[in-house]
């Protein structure tokens, strides 16, 4: 490409939804823009091309949201999963922005659809995008390359030059370079470098499947932390939900993930039981079982249901195993046959008579078990019986650069002159723990725009 | 274990593989009726997943939308997996068999052949021409061109009818109601299922990007051809009803019919063409490619020739017109159960039995 020496106005690192919004943003204010992706065409877009929705404040019906959402019931909302790990002041902007984004992405592309068959709950909180998150990307690509942006893909950023506090160039992994009087920097978290994963959780990393794309492997982020730049964020933590062990080592998205949980038994490699499966409600639920799947032995676990179960939840991609005995079954997923139908058996005379309601917490415990379950308790005793094997899957890693609330990256010695960062790579600011559904493409969208904007009047 | 990635027995298992990953994602619902109807399905056989075929119209939005198409090992392209049931059971279902098959195939070669050979025939018979007559009956007497035509129409018809008649039970299609014919012409006659969902289109021959030329091109084709049926219809009663012969001038209800009507049909087939050259084969019945623009090809020529044989009129042309023109007609009729012009009647099928679309 002749292109590739030009001085470019602004420089973007990534190919996902926050990188996006940033070079359509910078480029609508007239400045000249590359994107750089690592990722060839075909699989361009990083980990927002598997979402479905984001979560938007609002006054009123909105789009295809319903009723209101207002300020405070979403700050509490996430205060609540962060368990106060946030950001107010970035928490509170992205939220309050959101109701503005909603528009604005449809005026570049971007359709949504009612909340999907199943999801009905979040009808009023969430967006869902038409055709999902590739759909999102595609029609963000597309408007992006109208407004003039030069898109480059398997164009991997390996070293982000800063000298005296500010951006000179961009050096690819290829050894070329790109100069840029501002960058913007969206490449995702580090969840796709497996090794980095194992420094920071333990070996046990290794055995993780990784639900998004394989190319956020943190390079630019690394990199930016070892000049200097401020980091935010629990840098041994990622957020992890436990999915079909079947699914792909990467990119298995979210028609890998496992809902059986409340209405089975889940036992660990030795057959034996290690949590409460009745605990709580979804999403939060979803969230947990990474945790304890991940710490089991092997990092794996296996969730048994019966006939009855079935149907309650959503429809698996990889169909489970099953059995007309307990014994059979655990043959078949390679657990101790006597060791699980004692653990079933034990759980089933535990059981005590009462309604069992699978949408709501219905208090159907079990007694003087340990650990109990304490809601939807159902003797496991209907033959065919069914098992899927659970393995932890990782969404995005918390670590992540410190920014100001015009998303500006941060090192000791204050601002980066002319450097921006958008997404998950700053997204540690504002999630410190756990995750609230949809909250991740908000604060792509938000923050993604306030970065190209700002970098665009950086440069012109 | 893995997922199992070695290419499944059938078109139909294939199909069922891909919609079970697309039940458990569900993130393309708002695009087509066909995503609907799949989350009410509580058990995927073989006439459920044929009936989900027939909702599908190609119009490719979730194959571009789909995070899992290929290279990804999931290997998603829902939009050829659904083509390929379709195109089996219009083969499958054809009756009588040896014929659908043959042409199915090599659709385009034998439409030619069938062109050329009853456009000869016509000529002959217009060698045996009777002295009377007037206009086109100076070519052909009337009388003549019914025989020929009455059951060359009725006969492929009667064949559609039994083909349907198995596949409607099949798909479990139950019992007609008005409601069902009214909710899929109204679906039909505006081309719902390939506007996206919400008027954008189809992502046919621009990639990812959606556009309506498609849709447009379609509903020309769709409504030309009923128009010009209806002309047909038309002056049959007149002729037969009111002893009203043609020719007919411009002014009375065959031409008006018949003449905007052939160049809808001319436009649409023409843009359908063209479309169907820049789209991507891979997202369809592949191996059919060919058959299908045969069809499409044999339709344009159909309404060419008769817009060619009325501005031809009172010229020493109209004989080898009128041959070419009636030749194209009938090889069309015969064809009706064996090409893709069937989708048609299994589309309108499978809109009446999606009860629960809107
Ligand atoms: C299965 C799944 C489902 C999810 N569903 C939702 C949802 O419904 N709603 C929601 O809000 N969030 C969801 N999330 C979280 C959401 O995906 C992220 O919060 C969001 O996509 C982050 O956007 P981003 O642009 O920061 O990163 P990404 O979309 O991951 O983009 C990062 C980009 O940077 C590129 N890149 C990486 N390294 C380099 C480099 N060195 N040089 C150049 N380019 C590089 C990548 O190729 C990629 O294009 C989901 C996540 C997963 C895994
Ligand atoms: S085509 Fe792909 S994105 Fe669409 S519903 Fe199916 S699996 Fe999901
Ligand atoms: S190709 Fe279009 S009509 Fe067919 S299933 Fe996909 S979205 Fe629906």
């Amino acid at each position: 490409m002749t292109d590739g020496n030009a001085p470019w106005d602004v420089a973007i690192v990534g190919g996902g939804n926050a990188a996006l919004c940033a070079a359509i943003e910078a480029a609508e204010a007239g400045a000249r823009v590359i994107l750089l992706e690592a990722a060839p065409e075909h699989m361009r877009g990083g980990n927002s091309r598997h979402t479905r929705n984001f979560r938007c404040m609002h006054h009123g019906p909105l789009s295809v949201l319903t009723d209101t959402y207002a300020e405070d019931e979403y700050y509490d909302d996430l205060l609540r999963v962060t368990g106060g790990k946030t950001d107010p002041e970035l928490a509170r902007l992205a939220i309050r922005e959101s109701e503005a984004a909603l528009p604005w992405m449809e005026r570049h592309g971007v359709r949504f659809q009612p909340s999907l068959s199943g999801t009905l709950s979040l009808g009023r909180t969430n967006a869902f995008f038409l055709g999902g998150g590739k759909a999102l990307v595609n029609a963000y690509y597309a408007t992006a390359t109208d407004l003039g942006v030069t898109i480059r893909y398997n164009a991997k950023v390996a070293h982000v030059h800063v000298e005296s506090g500010a951006f000179r160039w961009l050096e690819l992994e290829s050894g070329e370079r790109i100069t840029a009087r501002a960058v913007v920097l969206a490449s995702g978290g580090f969840q796709a470098d497996i090794d980095w994963l194992a420094r920071a959780w333990g070996p046990a990393a290794r055995n993780f499947l990784i639900r998004g794309t394989p190319w956020n492997r943190g390079e630019v982020l690394r990199d930016m932390l070892d000049q200097g730049a401020e980091s935010v964020g629990d840098p041994t933590q990622c957020h992890a939900v436990a999915i079909d062990g079947r699914a792909p080592k990467f990119d298995g998205g979210i028609v890998t993930r496992l809902d059986c949980v409340p209405f089975s038994v889940v036992v660990n490699r030795d057959g034996a039981r290690f949590h409460d499966e009745g605990e709580d409600v979804w999403p939060k639920r979803y969230a947990i079982w990474g945790r304890l799947v991940a710490a089991q032995p092997d990092q794996v676990a296996f969730a048994v249901i019966d006939a009855k179960a079935r149907g309650l939840f959503m429809p698996t991609v990889f169909p489970p195993e099953s059995a007309d005995t307990l014994e059979e079954l655990a043959g078949k997923l390679g657990l101790d046959p006597a060791q699980l139908a004692a653990t079933v058996d034990a759980y089933n005379a535990a059981c005590r008579p009462g309604a069992f309601h699978p949408t709501e917490l219905d208090g159907l415990a079990t007694e003087g078990l340990e650990p109990p379950k304490t809601n939807w308790a159902r003797p496991i005793d209907t033959p065919p019986f069914h098992g899927y094997t659970l393995r932890p899957g990782v969404t995005f890693t918390y670590l992540g650069l410190r920014v100001s609330a015009r998303a500006q990256v941060q090192s000791g010695h204050g601002p980066l002159s002319n450097v921006w960062a958008a997404g998950e790579i700053m997204a540690g600011s504002i999630l410190g723990q756990g995750y609230l559904a949809g909250f991740g493409m908000t604060i792509g969208t938000v923050f993604g725009r306030i970065a190209g904007q700002e970098a665009a009047a950086h440069a012109l | 274990m893995p997922y199992d990635t070695t290419p499944a027995a059938s078109a139909t298992d294939e199909a069922r593989r891909q919609l079970e990953i697309c039940n458990a994602c569900r993130y393309c619902e708002g695009y087509c009726d066909v995503f609907p109807a799949l989350t009410r399905l509580t058990e995927m056989e073989p006439g459920a997943i044929s009936h989900l075929a027939s909702l599908c119209h190609n119009c490719r939005g979730c194959y571009y939308a789909c995070q899992y198409s290929p290279p990804h090992e999931f290997a998603l392209n829902l939009p050829a997996a659904l083509a390929e049931v379709r195109q089996q059971d219009w083969e499958d279902y054809a009756w009588p068999q040896p014929v659908a098959r043959l042409f199915h195939r090599s659709g385009l070669a034998l439409a030619a052949a069938l062109v050329a050979g009853f456009a000869a025939l016509f000529a002959a018979i217009a060698a045996l021409r009777p002295e009377s007559g007037e206009g086109f009956y100076a070519t052909l007497s009337h009388n003549a061109m019914v025989a020929i035509f009455a059951p060359a129409f009725v006969l492929p018809l009667v064949a559609v009818a039994i083909s349907l008649r198995a596949w409607w039970r099949a798909i479990g299609g139950g019992r007609v109601a008005l409601a069902d014919i009214t909710r899929a012409a109204r679906a039909a006659g505006r081309g719902r299922n390939l506007d996206g969902g919400q008027g954008q289109g189809c992502n046919f021959e621009r990639g990812d990007r959606f556009s309506n030329a498609r849709r447009h091109a379609h509903l020309a084709t769709l409504w030309g051809f009923l128009m010009c049926f209806a002309a047909t219809s038309v002056a049959t009663l007149m002729h037969y009803g009111l002893n009203w012969p043609a020719p007919y001038g411009f002014w009375t209800p065959p031409k008006l019919l018949g003449v905007p009507g052939g160049i809808l049909l001319c436009l649409g087939t023409g843009a359908l063409m063209a479309l169907k050259l820049r789209a991507d084969p891979a997202l369809g019945a592949a191996r059919v490619w060919g058959g299908e623009m045969g069809f499409v090809a044999l339709l344009f020529f159909v309404s060419a020739s008769g817009l060619a044989l009325y501005a031809a009129t009172g010229t020493a042309a109209v004989p080898a017109l009128l041959a070419i023109h009636l030749g194209a007609v009938l090889a069309f009729f015969l064809l009706i159960p064996y090409s893709k012009m069937v989708h048609g009647f299994y589309r309108f099928a499978a809109l009446m039995a999606d009860r629960r679309a809107p």
